[in-house]
């Protein structure tokens, strides 16, 4: 078979390798880019691999060039722009695979791995966690491999001898990893930070609640933050983890309340007061949870009229703060400047079967307490049902909810409590948040996820202030204590991990959210604050000071480097087949004929066989091939390979027991 | 036993080993001194002999021209010699009526020298520029000397009286330096009892043509010196540099004559390439000459020295 020069070019294995790497690398990206692009990078590679394996024909030029303008125009077609994220790593996506077509020399070779190089840098766009690093660190090490390999000066015949030297390599790229990670100025926000990109793929809380919305969020188990005690976790009724508040009511819909500029509320501390910090996920809105009620929190936020602590900017990437909450509290006892009518507001023709049954216990009972506690005793007497799966509601919910199906998830128990508690006019307003929240005990924290979301209600009474009630707790007393995976019946299917049954799985489960926890709290947190206050420490305050000591560090290193390699000088780097030889002297030194300083490879394996003729066959050929590999000309990578095998099977003493 | 398969063998019949075997039926026990000398000669390079009258010096330059087939020319050196003795004169024909130039005995493939140091530095150095630009220069006219050319010079120790010693940079001109020494006493035995090593010069056939000679000469050039041999051989040179044992070290044209001398001696052992070994069995001739001991008379101790050198340089 003829071999053209795109088959010589890298031998088969090689080719293999690249292209599996180049998959390894592209992968990811899969998710996020028109299949027809990945269709167009599978057929490339394919087209390439073939053309290296079985001759296959590469376009030409002119086709190359229509094939790239086709692509191109796919990729404003499907986007709209080459700016941007996922326009920019199409489009880069798409060269890799053009370039594949047109890889003919080495040097095509090389700015391929370049190319994959990138990519792997752009996957980091996207996720940033702790699996696609490592996943990302092997297509590195994969690519560096093969590098080397290609820049071999001799024909590569195969990639894998070079994977250790890959290793070192990456080994010592190391600690100037670190020097870069801990000293180059950070970018607050995400890199490419483009707005349509960050609002996509993150769950959590809304701003609004109807009757349907909070369950929705309950099949997740998305993690939506992490907590460390400073000493013991509140019991779990007392773990509300406030988030944003909704006093609004249009009749279907809870809102948050349109008064920016509220003063916080006052508030007075009553004792029980915990530490903690906080490690919250990016969510992509202001909310900051805490634990009813924070009273001090280590990061600037504003404190809402109803007590809703918000950021200024977005959660949009994940930050961590000190919070200490008062468990026993009283909250705003005075309802200082608002009206208390904008709590009892319910739009007048809105739930009549409700209102009737109100109006009767109104007429009866004039206590409020007591009015609290008929309302909440009617959740009980009645037949009504926690369940992660609420039929759905079209009318009028909370008339149905109450009179028909009488089977709801908390924003059910919360909307109805807030509605019927209004209109006995008892100034309430609903508050979501999460409850609950899981103890890891590998990393000794707590973990709150997605579905431990939650809604319950906040009753005003005079002089007493805001009053946490959650009427799901008297439905289901067991969602507090056991959690959402505990609380819901058989057949409702609560997301993996809420349940709180031990397996094996969830044990590994819990381990590796540690894992996670510790990537997200040493790595990932790193932000431009923690930069801050690090440089701040050092004495390296604004950012032109930071690149100076940068700048000076890699300087120093590079003249220690200079300075180290002048010193010792190698000539050359150690030769491979000489740290056989010297393996193979070693071993016959241990067999007590070592080799004199200077005696030549000839004498020395010219006495070894006259000194031990049992060895003579073994010495002899491994002699040879030395003497071969190192002295002439003629010497095969193969040969090299025959060389250390012969001498890793070299084994002088045991030789001489058994003759 | 060599376990190296040579491309010849030591009992190979190649011409240059049948001629080497022949050489030491006549030149008893001088083994290695012969190769020594066919080495030197494959690598273009020239010969000093220095020993004592009487061990058979001239008789290894008579050897080596009659069994390379060379045109030979001998000339005793004494101390009233002349550069024109050497290298010839233009001469007034009286018939021709004209300038004729008379070639002098350097004229010849193979030259010996003998008692090179008898005579004046001045024809001293006649025969060595020769020696070096292969060609004479006689009133403008440049003539080329015969290929091959080879010249063997003989030196009795420089310790003995009515001497010029060859001045250090002439002494580089030599590729090698050689000592025959005396005979052990079995090959002593034999040569007092032989025929007389005249008689059997007299009879002795060429074992080789020129143009093989050539051959082989081109042969030396293509023998492969890896890497690792150059290393080896800038460690000795450093090693000389470095030592206190010598006034100066081992200059460049040093380490390039020792590969050429190490490059011949390995097609002589039949291999294409050089091994640590060659350079170990060249080294001493080749670098004797053009090291300079610290203390005792020039050529005193140097054969030790260097010898010293060898051991104590670690092969790479």
């Amino acid at each position: 078979m003829s071999t053209g020069p795109i088959q010589q070019l890298l031998p088969h294995r090689v080719l293999l390798a690249l292209m599996l790497s180049l998959l390894a690398v592209t992968a990811p990206h899969v998710l996020h880019l028109p299949p027809w692009l990945s269709t167009v990078l599978l057929v490339c590679g394919g087209w390439r691999y073939l053309a290296g394996s079985r001759g296959w024909r590469l376009p030409n030029r002119w086709l190359l060039l229509l094939l790239t303008v086709i692509g191109a125009a796919g990729v404003i077609a499907h986007y709209g722009t080459f700016i941007g994220r996922d326009a920019g790593v199409a489009m880069l996506c798409l060269m890799l695979g053009l370039k594949l077509l047109e890889m003919r020399t080495r040097r095509d070779t090389v700015v391929v791995l370049y190319l994959g190089y990138f990519l792997i840098v752009t996957q980091f766009l996207y996720s940033q966690n702790l699996l696609m690093a490592a996943w990302l660190l092997l297509t590195v090490w994969a690519l560096t491999a093969l590098l080397i390999t290609v820049n071999r000066a001799t024909t590569p015949d195969n990639w894998f001898p070079h994977a250790g030297p890959a290793a070192t390599l990456l080994a010592q790229a190391l600690p100037l990893m670190l020097v870069l990670f801990v000293l180059f100025p950070r970018i607050p926000g995400p890199l490419w930070g483009m707005p349509e990109d960050e609002a996509r793929g993150v769950t959590g809380l809304s701003d609004s609640m109807t009757m349907g919305s909070i369950s929705e969020l309950s099949q997740s188990d998305a993690v939506a933050f992490r907590v460390e005690f400073d000493d013991e976790p509140p019991p779990p009724a007392l773990r509300y983890w406030r988030g944003p508040v909704l006093p609004e009511y249009d009749g279907r819909t809870w809102r948050q309340a349109e008064r920016p500029d509220d003063a916080p509320p006052a508030t007075e501390r009553l004792g029980g007061e915990v530490g903690y910090s906080v490690t919250l996920e990016p969510h992509n809105r202001n909310w900051i949870f805490a634990l009813d009620l924070p009273v001090q929190i280590s990061i600037p936020v504003s404190v809402s009229g109803e007590y809703a602590l918000e950021r200024r900017s977005a959660v949009r990437e994940r930050i961590r703060y000190d919070v200490r909450s008062a468990l026993n509290y009283r909250l705003d006892p005075m309802l200082r400047d608002a009206d208390p009518e904008n709590y009892l507001r319910v739009p007048d023709d809105h739930h009549p079967r409700t209102r009737a049954l109100v109006d009767d216990w109104v007429s009866s009972i004039d206590d409020e307490e007591a009015l609290v506690n008929q309302a909440l005793n009617h959740f009980r007497e009645q037949p009504f049902e926690y369940t992660l799966r609420p039929p759905r509601l079209d009318g009028d919910t909370v008339d149905q909810f109450l009179f028909d199906s009488q089977r709801g998830f908390c924003e059910h128990f919360a909307g109805a409590f807030a509605v019927m508690m209004r209109m006995a006019d008892i100034p309430a307003r609903v508050v979501t948040g999460y409850l609950g929240g899981e103890i890891n005990p590998t990393g000794n924290y707590m973990i709150v996820r997605q579905s431990d979301a939650h809604a319950w209600v906040e009753l005003w009474h005079e002089g007493q202030g805001w009053q946490r009630v959650d009427p799901t707790a008297w439905v289901s007393p067991d969602r507090i204590d056991l959690g959402l995976g505990g609380a819901v019946p058989e057949g409702d299917n609560p997301p993996a991990l809420s349940r709180r049954t031990p397996s094996w799985g969830r044990t590994l489960a819990l381990q590796w959210d540690a894992l996670n926890a510790y990537w997200d709290r040493w790595v990932l947190a790193y932000g431009p604050d923690m930069q801050r206050r690090l440089m701040d420490r050092l004495g390296l305050g604004d950012w032109q000071r930071m690149i100076l000591v940068l700048t000076g560090l890699m300087l120093l290193s590079l003249a220690l480097l200079a300075v180290l390699i002048l010193w010792r000088r190698p000539a050359r780097p150690p030769d491979p087949v000489q740290q056989d030889w010297l393996r193979f002297c070693k071993r016959m030194a241990d067999a007590g004929l070592p080799r004199g300083v200077s005696e030549g490879p000839r004498d020395y394996a010219d006495r070894l066989i006259r000194e031990r003729p049992d060895l003579a066959a073994q010495i002899d050929a491994i002699a040879r091939l030395y003497l071969h590999l190192r002295y002439t000309e003629r010497g095969s990578t193969q040969q090299a390979q025959a060389l250390r095998t012969q001498i890793a099977r070299f084994r002088p003493r045991t030789q001489r027991t058994q003759t | 036993m060599p376990f190296i398969k040579p491309r010849l063998a030591s009992s190979a019949s190649t011409p240059v080993h049948q001629l080497m075997r022949r050489a030491d039926e006549v030149i008893l026990g001088k083994q290695h001194a012969i190769q020594q000398a066919v080495a030197c000669l494959l690598a273009r390079g020239h010969l000093l002999i220095e020993d004592l009258p009487g061990v058979g010096k001239t008789t290894l330059a008579h050897l080596l021209a009659r069994l390379f087939g060379l045109q030979f020319q001998r000339i005793q050196f004494t101390s009233d010699l002349l550069p024109a003795d050497i290298i010839g004169a233009t001469i007034y024909d009286r018939n021709a009526g004209s300038f004729h130039f008379h070639p002098g005995p350097v004229f010849a493939q193979l030259v010996l020298a003998d008692e090179v140091n008898r005579a004046t530095p001045k024809t001293q150095s006649a025969l060595l520029e020769a020696m070096e630009e292969r060609q004479v220069t006689v009133e403008g006219d440049t003539r080329p000397l015969p290929e091959p050319f080879f010249v063997v010079a003989t030196q009795n120790p420089g310790s003995q009286i009515g001497t010029f010693p060859l001045p250090e940079s002439q002494l580089d001109r030599f590729l090698m330096r050689i000592q025959l020494g005396y005979p052990d006493r079995a090959a002593e035995h034999e040569l007092l009892r032989g025929v007389d090593r005249r008689d059997i010069l007299r009879d002795m056939q060429p074992m080789m043509a020129q143009e093989d000679l050539l051959a082989l000469q081109r042969q030396v050039d293509h023998v492969h010196v890896a890497d690792a041999v150059v290393d080896y051989v800038q460690a000795l040179m450093d090693y000389t540099r470095s030592s206190e044992q010598f006034h100066s070290g081992l200059s460049p044209r040093a380490g390039l004559a020792l590969l050429r001398a190490a490059r011949a001696w390995a097609l002589l052992e039949g291999r294409d390439a050089v091994l640590p070994e060659d350079i170990q069995q060249v080294f001493v001739s080749v670098s004797c000459h053009r090291l300079h001991a610290v203390g005792g008379t020039p050529g005193q101790h140097e054969p030790r020295l260097a010898t010293q050198v060898l051991d104590n340089v670690p092969v790479p």
